[in-house]
């Protein structure tokens, strides 16, 4: 059963095209990584998807619910990490609230910050904030999940313990998709990856499959790396 | 008269300085908000008519402005509302004076909140009103207090200018026990009082900022 599907996605800023007939489908419970150089549309597909840009042709369908992790957490700084995880949950989903406060609660003992439900998103290092992130919104219980390069804004030895987080989310069977530049990440943790290249789908297919094509992007995409 | 006295004098009409003050500050806060919220809208009829009025607010005196409310109704319509009107006219152009600069400080920081704010907030599935009550005002307030603190300030100095309209708030009182007394020292003691004043208000608002303080 599919939980995306994306026709003819065309996406253009001030006249230039980024996105140029995209067509892409994610079924339920599956990873799908999205590599490429910068500038090569990730991002924005990424967020035509959500609704946070606006595509100038296509469609974009979903069956079930759809959550989103940002490059920069966007965390709240104003609550603390218990109420980011489940604020939405009562406010918006309108669910009792010791109900929600014990989801949340599991949800940061899943994601190891179980003792930092009192702190505030500023008392965290980068690492633990997108991981509040992811559990903000695992809370919202989606079918479909969309990483926007999670750990382009932190240092290496703290993007280990997120990609560990993510990686620990497979069982669940929610499906992902995640645009990343760690390739290593990208090939062990998906059943899919697309290569995109000048707002294009170069390449798709099995990890190993893309990652050894000959295409000549891809090739220096690769070693650019 | 004994510095007791004056103290006493001034004292007595200090409350009409506190209400012109409070009135102002509970009243302009929140039009202010209002304001800032027209000058940002999609409808370029209410952005054009919010940014004609803050810049009137902004680009002529306090005074002349305490004298136009109070005395156009009669000049422009024919109105007349009696010396009754008088506190009236003094909590209109105060209200309408300071929602204008008050306009202009919210929407500085609402203008400064990052867009992923509101994106986040979007996709955890957030009204646009829920959005700005929840996350995006508390924020700003923590942001434009120091500019508030200052308005405020100045707020306190200001209520003086109601003498234009000869309402005995304590400065009109000093001035008219300095004449009467041919002595400066109800002014210095007035003086004393707005500072006193303010040193309280700084306060406050410095106590508000702390408490803000537990996340940046």
């Amino acid at each position: 059963m599919k939980v995306l599907e994306i026709r003819n996605l065309e996406k253009s800023f001030e006249g230039v095209r980024v996105l140029e007939g995209i067509s892409l489908s994610v079924e339920k419970g599956e990873i799908l990584s999205i590599i490429g150089p910068s500038g090569s549309g990730k991002s924005t597909l990424l967020r035509c998807a959500v609704g946070l840009e606006t595509p100038d042709r296509g469609e974009i369908s979903f069956s079930g619910r759809f959550g989103m992790v940002f490059q920069q957490f966007n965390l709240f700084p104003h609550w603390n990490v218990l109420r980011n995880v489940t604020d939405a949950l009562i406010r918006v989903r309108k669910r009792d609230r010791q109900e929600a406060l014990g989801e949340g609660r599991a949800l940061l003992k899943r994601i190891g910050l179980g003792d930092k439900e009192a702190a505030y998103p500023c008392q965290l290092s980068g690492g633990q904030q997108q991981r509040v992130a992811i559990a903000r919104a695992l809370a919202l219980n989606p079918d479909i999940l969309f990483f926007d390069e999670p750990t382009s804004a932190l240092d290496p030895e703290l993007t280990q313990e997120v990609l560990k987080v993510i990686r620990s989310l497979k069982e669940l069977r929610i499906a992902m998709v995640i645009v990343t530049h760690e390739i290593d990440f990208a090939r062990d943790v998906s059943d899919r990856i697309i290569f995109m290249a000048e707002g294009r789908i170069q390449e798709e297919g099995k990890p190993l499959e893309v990652l050894q094509s000959k295409n000549e992007r891809m090739r220096a995409f690769l070693n650019r790396l | 008269m004994s510095v007791i006295q004056i103290i006493e004098e001034l004292w007595s009409s200090f409350g009409v300085t506190l209400n012109i003050f409070l009135v102002t500050l509970l009243l302009s806060l929140p039009l202010g908000l209002l304001v800032a919220l027209g000058r940002m809208a999609k409808n370029p009829l209410l952005r054009g008519f919010t940014g004609a009025y803050i810049s009137i607010m902004r680009g002529t005196p306090l005074m002349l402005q305490l004298i136009v409310v109070y005395f156009g109704p009669y000049y422009l319509f024919g109105l007349s509302f009696g010396t009754s009107y008088r506190m009236t006219a003094i909590y209109i152009a105060f209200v309408i004076n300071y929602a204008a600069y008050f306009a202009e400080i919210y929407r500085s920081g609402i203008q400064s909140m990052p867009k992923g704010q509101y994106e986040a907030a979007k996709l955890l599935g957030y009204s646009g009103r829920q959005t700005f009550a929840y996350i995006i005002l508390p924020q700003v307030i923590k942001r434009i207090l120091p500019s508030v603190t200052n308005e405020v300030i100045t707020l306190v100095k200001d209520t003086a200018f109601a003498f234009t309209l000869s309402v005995m708030e304590m400065f009109t009182k000093a001035k008219a026990l300095a004449a009467g007394q041919t002595s400066i020292l109800p002014l210095f003691i007035a003086g004393a009082f707005y500072y006193i004043f303010n040193y309280a208000v700084a306060f406050a608002f410095e106590y508000a900022e702390k408490k803000l303080d537990y996340y940046q």
